[in-house]
């Protein structure tokens, strides 16, 4: 299935994302075209108690929806009356978090009278590809890698998700956050792990890899981070010195090596050329340096969205709802917010 | 036309209403979530009235205190809906509009909105002519204390609210001052009765832009609750 714009009329999405702690809204011009994308963070108020605090979340994304909806038509230059649909992510997150959008949305759909348009969160991180490559076509595989979600998906066509390897436990960007708080870093860890990383030396300890035996494309990270913590407890009981840098380092190469290695074996075992990640933890530089390079030698064409993107946004919202929308996909004013909600599920 | 929200308990409850009538009013009391039938019953009851959503001046939506998730539902929904609309919002307190159920009575009257942590949501209201006099602010208290604050001022009570079935049995033990419980067409939300205020406040000038409207949940998060208990130890 391909769409072509010539023939027909241009679609401009409303977008509104609220899963966890940013309070997001977009406007977006046939799935590829960003006129806006207004993020308002709550990152300080959350790192004074070491993470997000779901009711807090909440609290702030319902005194910032409104302005961050207005901000967002304003910037793209769009009224109300020009919009086509109005797109909100649904699930998976923080349910306290999703009603607020979800109940927003609604009622701007309803008042409005605009179709509405229910996205997965994970569909809209994978879809940002489409917005930083506006070349990407489906079938590609896409790796996901965020605080929540460790997924590699084969997008065999526009909005056709299809998991085929998972976390069996934590996170990839858990595993960041546990082990930055373990060395001292803080919250958030990804990006504090990725900095400090660079002070140490990657092969000063040997770190478990993360696989999953008789599931090559599985992951698993607790077992990595256990390693970690025991590493650290080890060197405390026998007073020896450990450098933080090196941790940070060893273990950054660890995730780094079997996201990797399972992304290249997805495209090897599906016979596809293209891969795409998606998600907080893509921003990783690392990840993306030998995702990049390992990319090249085996000539797969390597996409990844710009680091804005990365974060949750509502832009990505707008580019998933653009090929529901052409789809056919509409969503009722029952829309409810589904915190566990599947890749490839509709309500 | 003031279109009114109410999702502040396990009563979901919406109504249009102008200057002299009440033109609709849908209200369920069902162990059923707001995000799925709140928008559904605003479509229904403009579906059935034909009234065009153009023609509302404001929005009128229970402000607290109540479920936290519940009354975020409720913002959100009046907020989208004002925002589209550019109309303003009307905020009321959940306590004063279940007051607001009865007129012209010459008892004291007790919302109790169960709080869970054994406290009620409450407050004390009395008619004075026309309009609704509060008594005792709004506050999320322990029944004991709702009953000292009761029996000092020594008035017959009526009672209304989801906090009769937790704490009836308890009150009806301690409390000697003479008192009453609404019957169950009159004992919760009414969606009805939170126009009529919102109306009477619009033409105060008390609406707000949808920007500025934020539920009152008259009570901290608990991880907030904890940092500032945690604060004070490491001080003292």
């Amino acid at each position: 299935m391909s769409y072509s714009n010539q023939e027909q009329k241009d679609v401009v999405i409303l977008a509104i994302e609220s899963s966890c702690d940013e309070t997001s809204a977009a406007v977006v011009k046939n799935g590829r075209e960003v006129l806006s994308n207004i993020i308002s963070s709550q990152i300080d108020i959350h790192t004074l108690y070491g993470g997000v605090v779901p009711e807090i979340a909440s609290r702030k994304h319902i005194e910032n929806i409104n302005p961050v909806i207005r901000e967002a038509l304003k910037e793209a230059g769009t009224s109300m009356d020009e919009i086509d649909a109005i797109a909100v992510t649904y699930g998976p997150g923080l349910v306290g978090a999703l009603l607020v959008g979800v109940a927003e949305a609604k009622a701007i759909a309803f008042a409005t009278d605009k179709p509405l348009i229910g996205v997965h969160h994970i569909e809209g991180h994978i879809s940002a590809n489409y917005i930083t490559h506006q070349d990407l076509e489906p079938p590609f595989i896409c790796l996901v890698v965020s605080g929540g979600h460790t997924h590699l998906v084969v997008v065999s066509d526009y909005g056709k998700y299809e998991v085929i390897g998972r976390t069996r436990d934590d996170a990839a960007g858990e595993a960041f956050d546990k082990v930055a708080r373990s060395i001292g870093l803080g919250y958030p860890g990804g990006p504090k792990i990725d900095k400090f990383a660079k002070e140490g030396n990657e092969n000063a300890i040997k770190f478990p890899q993360a696989v999953v035996t008789g599931a090559p494309l599985d992951f698993s990270f607790s077992g990595l981070k256990s390693a970690v913590l025991n590493y650290i407890n080890s060197c405390e009981m026998k007073n020896i010195e450990y450098n933080r840098a090196d941790i940070a380092a060893s273990f950054q190469k660890s995730v780094v090596d079997v996201l990797t290695s399972h992304a290249l074996r997805a495209c090897e075992l599906y016979h596809i050329n293209k891969l795409a990640i998606a998600g907080g933890v893509a921003a990783n530089s690392a990840i993306r340096a030998s995702l990049e390079s390992e990319c090249e030698k085996r000539n797969i064409q390597f996409y990844r969205p710009t680091n804005i993107l990365c974060t949750d946004n509502a832009a990505m919202i707008g580019a998933a709802a653009y090929y529901e929308y052409v789809g056919g996909i509409r969503s009722g004013y029952d829309l409810n917010a589904i915190p566990s909600l599947r890749i490839g599920e509709r309500q | 036309m003031i279109l009114a929200i109410d999702s502040s308990s396990l009563v979901a409850s919406v109504a249009l209403v102008d200057e002299n009538t009440v033109i609709a009013e849908y209200t369920i009391n069902l162990k059923k979530t707001h995000s799925q039938t709140l928008l559904p019953m605003i479509d229904e009851i403009f579906k059935m009235t034909g009234i065009d959503k153009k023609s509302l001046s404001a929005i009128a939506v229970a402000q607290g205190p109540g479920s936290f998730t519940g009354l975020r539902i409720g913002a959100a929904t009046a907020k989208g809906l004002a925002l589209a609309l550019d109309i303003p919002i009307v905020g009321v307190s959940t306590i004063e509009m279940m007051a607001y159920n009865f007129n012209h009575c010459n008892k004291l009257i007790c919302p109790i909105m169960d709080a869970r942590r054994n406290q009620v949501y409450t407050g004390i209201y009395e008619c004075a002519e026309d309009a609704l006099k509060q008594v005792e602010k709004d506050a999320a208290l322990s029944i004991e204390e709702l009953i000292d604050k009761i029996r000092s001022i020594g008035k017959e009570v009526i009672f209304i609210g989801d906090g009769i079935p937790v704490f009836q049995e308890l009150i009806d033990k301690e409390l000697e001052v003479k008192h009453c419980y609404a019957k169950q067409h009159l004992n919760r939300q009414q969606s009805s009765a939170l126009a009529v205020l919102g109306l009477k406040k619009l033409a105060e000038g008390k609406a707000v832009v949808s920007d500025n409207f934020a539920p009152v949940y008259m009570r901290m998060s608990q991880a907030e609750r904890e940092r500032l208990e945690n604060g004070k130890e490491n001080e003292s």
